[in-house]
């Protein structure tokens, strides 16, 4: 044993490794928000903005009408539509398939559990929205192809995997005790999970959703794919991003950026723990 | 759970099963017997074609550059976020929030927001034009610089996708007891020792989680590259997009979606393989 | 209120056998304890009888119908759950009220049957509260009230006072006992403490491995146990256990020559309480080297040797004597329980 107390010991931790702490804490914040905030600026400043030189960092001459002069762009709306859309349809698909499947794996130990998870472990290592390659074809002959629906079924891919793995987690955060509980007053197995785990589950199902919403709204391949004319914001930017001017390019940006952020920020307290679960 | 209905189970995951039969596994077979064939037949010509073609060698390079250079920086910048984070009490919260931000943003949308920052007349050559480093406006992204082109995609990358790295990261750091570090520190040692001796070892699921989905992800990687630099710099995933959009030509698209997709799992079988995970090992 | 019959319940776990043919019979009213340590399998049983497990074979009967195959919500009963399993998204009011809904009973009879449960609990100040804002013992009586508001035929408890703090366990058992008298309701009580068995049963069932070593009054259990493992398990400090040499039908033990029981072989299990001694003259009686005494204020604890074999021993707290010393002992000779080396069990039991 050695007399001195070590030296980072956090009651005395000194006030310049504080300093520095803070200072990266801070360089970090401004490496994620600066850029963004840029974005906007470009998204704001209009034609003139784009070649305006030299630039500072100061919001000057912008104003909103750039902005909403991209939004009365003709397919614009109509593609932030379809984005909306296809991540409904995500969203409500893999919710209606996952969470079953994610109750199955919290509850019930059966043969071929582990094969079931190996399969949703397995989409992870591929490269799923490469799988839209193929369905062109078949989704021509279905009549999905070039339709919302089409699209959102392939993000369903993209989202029920981690739908199935994330409710799995939720779904053990609700005390079997509680279920059987319900089960000895007088509930079926069915009014249980109505009445007891879905409504304690909930906070975590929505938080699920809105992963599987921002799945949808920033996937750009498959929906690239798998559309011509109703196109998804991704796409669409993806297909005009040659022709655009810059400053079209910025809007379409920040209008991409805008929903999610604002989604994770709603979710924030569930990120952690989510992927706590998804990880194992 | 009571055992008297067996059915149950697979009755409840039985949807996602035909959902991802459907739609996972029958195009996965399509793709590779897509890029396996010619008119029906099996045949070498469409891996052949691709591996003939002009872009194919540089995209290659590139994807196995980007993806060298982008995900161990994402990992020791997740790290110390996961390490700063732990320090502090107040405000913990809202900055996690931030840095978690990028999370929701698309790789497209990543790739624009570095547009504006790198474009020629951007905030970028403006700052170094203030420093009085450049005299004029200067090109970053084209066809003749393509190291600075290489540099901007990854940093856009790297602004991007660090969020997913960290959040899996911080999510394994949350579940190692902080007694273990203290008890650590109490035997002598250093914050040097306790972060690769204590707190690396026991978040070994975390990390290979991490590199596994960032790795995955950083093969896949496309419409930054194209947001930044158009054509100018070509990937897999790109090569695959032009084969099927431009050239109409589904056999060699399926032939860079297989090949994409052997790499991807490729990785993940190092990964398996290099970051063993020992459950009983574990807290 | 029903009497409770289990016949011949058998439980595998893959290969693990958690009940080995386990029969037991409740009286209507009655209150029974399934006391074990850990892993004997009393929780299992129990939750065979609610139905939250299926036994692998066997039967069980409440009211003189077969509830095998029933589904819990069939069966009649009530259960009070280790983590109380309180709804944390409903009031204590609709906790409480939560069977009754179920039963679609009307809201005049929920009302009466809540207020009657929460007024026998003392829980009525808190039933527009949600459980997260409620003490760990204030759970538990919303629990137990819950159970009590449907009028259960059948009341099951699954360490009801485990997760409670000794002094707030004393009062809840002491609360238990008074508001389950007067329900008479048929009650099974799972625990693995027997001071909490010992207090509330009628009867105890005492568990080990999956088998039910022994059924009887608490006092019976004590006094007779029909196991080693019984004795062992019952009784602070537990039963000591002497193994001596049977020669010419007696034993001998120190200078005590005992008659030795009916069917016994070259040697025979002493089963001795540790309070059912006295200070005898030293070089009569019982020897007994003492290691360590502990003056506990009520008793004198020692813990030492008779005949080589560990044992402890309680004295009147006035007695002196310290570590080092050797002490004769004088047994009493009514409070001898003989045991079988080879099979552990009590005679004469242990002939058959």
């Amino acid at each position: 044993m050695t007399t001195t107390l070590p030296k980072t010991a956090p009651a005395s931790f000194p006030s310049s490794r504080r300093l520095l702490l803070w200072s990266g804490i801070a360089a970090l914040c401004a490496w994620v928000l600066v850029p963004i905030y840029l974005v906007a600026l470009g998204a704001f400043g209009g034609r003139q903005g784009v070649y305006l030189w030299p630039k500072t960092v100061l919001p000057t001459g912008v104003s909103i009408e750039p902005f909403l002069l991209f939004l009365r762009t003709e397919g614009v709306v109509g593609s932030f539509l379809n984005s909306l859309g296809a991540a409904g349809i995500t969203v409500a698909l893999s919710i209606l398939l996952g969470a079953p499947a994610g109750y199955a794996l919290a509850r019930y130990s059966f043969p071929g559990k582990d094969g079931y998870r190996l399969l949703v472990l397995l989409t992870r290592a591929f490269p799923l929205a490469i799988l839209a390659l193929p369905l062109t074809v078949s989704f021509i002959k279905l009549g999905l192809y070039d339709t919302v629906v089409g699209v959102g079924l392939i993000h369903t891919v993209l989202a029920l995997p981690f739908a199935a793995l994330v409710t799995q987690g939720i779904f053990l955060g609700v005390p079997r005790e509680l279920e059987e509980a319900a089960w000895v007053f007088g509930c079926t197995r069915l009014q249980a999970v109505l009445r007891v785990v879905v409504p304690l589950a909930m906070p975590g199902l929505a938080a699920t959703a809105v992963f599987a919403f921002v799945i949808s709204w920033n996937e750009v391949f498959a929906a690239s794919v798998l559309t011509v004319r109703n196109r998804t914001l991704t796409a669409y930017l993806l297909t005009v991003l040659a022709e655009s001017p810059m400053h079209y390019r910025f809007a379409g940006g920040l209008l991409l950026i805008l929903p999610s952020v604002v989604f994770i920020f709603a979710v924030r307290r569930y990120l952690f723990a989510i992927w706590g679960i998804s990880s194992k | 759970m009571s055992q008297n209905r067996p059915w149950i189970p697979y009755v409840l995951i039985l949807p996602s099963v035909a959902f991802l039969a459907l739609l996972f596994l029958v195009p996965l077979v399509q793709t590779i017997w897509l890029s396996m064939s010619d008119n029906g037949v099996p045949s070498l010509a469409n891996a052949q074609r691709m591996a003939g073609d002009l872009n194919f060698t540089r995209s290659l390079k590139n994807t196995f550059l980007l993806t060298l250079a982008v995900v161990p920086v994402q990992l020791a910048i997740a790290l110390a976020m996961g390490t700063m984070v732990g320090k502090i009490g107040r405000g913990r919260e809202t900055i996690l929030w931030i840095w978690t931000i990028p999370l929701g943003i698309s790789d497209l949308a990543a790739g624009l927001v570095w547009l504006a920052i790198l474009q020629n007349s951007g905030y970028f050559n403006s700052l170094l034009y203030g420093l009085g480093i450049i005299e004029r406006q200067t090109s970053w992204l084209s066809y003749q610089t393509p190291v600075a082109l290489f540099l901007a995609i990854a940093v856009a990358e790297i602004w991007r996708g660090t969020a997913i790295v960290m959040v899996i990261i911080v999510a394994g750091l949350n579940q190692v007891p902080k007694e273990f570090r203290e008890a650590a520190e109490i035997f002598g040692a250093g914050p040097w020792v306790r972060f690769w001796r204590i707190t690396l070892p026991l978040i070994r699921p975390a990390l290979q989680s991490a590199l596994i989905l960032r790795t995955v992800l950083a093969f896949e990687v496309f419409s930054v590259v194209y947001a930044l630099g158009g054509r100018n710099f070509p990937v897999l995933v790109g090569e695959a997009y032009n084969w099927q959009n431009q050239n109409q030509n589904y056999g060699v698209a399926a032939a860079y979606a297989v090949l994409i997709m052997v790499v991807s799992l490729a990785a993940t079988v190092v990964y398996l393989r290099a970051i063993k995970v020992d459950p009983e090992r574990l807290p | 209120m029903a009497n409770i019959v289990i016949d011949g319940i058998r439980k595998n776990f893959g290969a693990f056998e958690a009940l080995k043919d386990i029969s037991l019979t409740i009286s209507d009213g009655e209150f029974v304890s399934l006391l074990g340590p850990s892993g004997c399998g009393k929780t299992t049983l129990l939750r065979i009888i609610a139905g939250l497990e299926t036994a692998t074979s066997g039967d069980v009967l409440i009211g003189e119908r077969s509830v095998i195959g029933l589904p819990p919500k069939d069966r009649g009963l009530a259960m009070v759950f280790q983590n109380y399993a309180v709804f944390p998204h409903m009031t204590v009011y609709e906790n409480v009220a939560f069977g009754l809904r179920m039963q679609k009973a009307d809201d005049r009879r929920v009302k009466e049957q809540v207020e009657k449960a929460a007024g026998l609990l003392h829980i009525e100040p808190y039933l527009d509260r949600y459980p997260n804002k409620l003490s760990g013992g204030q759970r538990q009586r919303v629990a137990v009230a819950r159970a009590l508001a449907v009028e259960p035929r059948v009341l099951l408890m699954d360490e009801p006072l485990s997760n409670l703090d000794a002094l707030l366990r004393l009062e809840m058992r002491t609360e238990l006992k008074t508001v389950l008298q007067g329900a008479g309701t048929t009650t099974i009580y799972v625990t693995h403490d027997q001071t909490e068995a010992m207090g509330l049963s009628n009867r105890i069932a005492v568990m080990h491995d999956g088998v039910v070593e022994q059924v009887g009054s608490p006092v019976e259990i004590y006094n007779h146990p029909a196991t080693r493992f019984v004795g062992g398990f019952i009784g602070n400090p537990p039963m000591n256990f002497i193994t001596v040499a049977v020669e010419d039908g007696a034993v001998a033990a120190g200078t005590l020559r005992l008659p030795a029981p009916a069917g016994a072989g070259r040697e025979v299990v002493l089963g001795l309480r540790g309070e059912a001694v006295a200070l005898a003259a030293p070089g009569d009686g019982l020897d007994m080297t003492v290691r360590v005494a502990e003056p506990m204020g009520s008793h004198l604890l020692l813990t030492g040797a008779i005949h080589g074999q560990p044992v402890r021993v309680i004295l009147p707290p006035a007695e002196r004597v310290r570590g080092g010393d050797v002490i004769s002992l004088r047994p009493d000779l009514d409070r001898i329980t003989w045991l079988s080396p080879e099979s552990g069990k009590s005679y004469p039991a242990a002939m058959a």
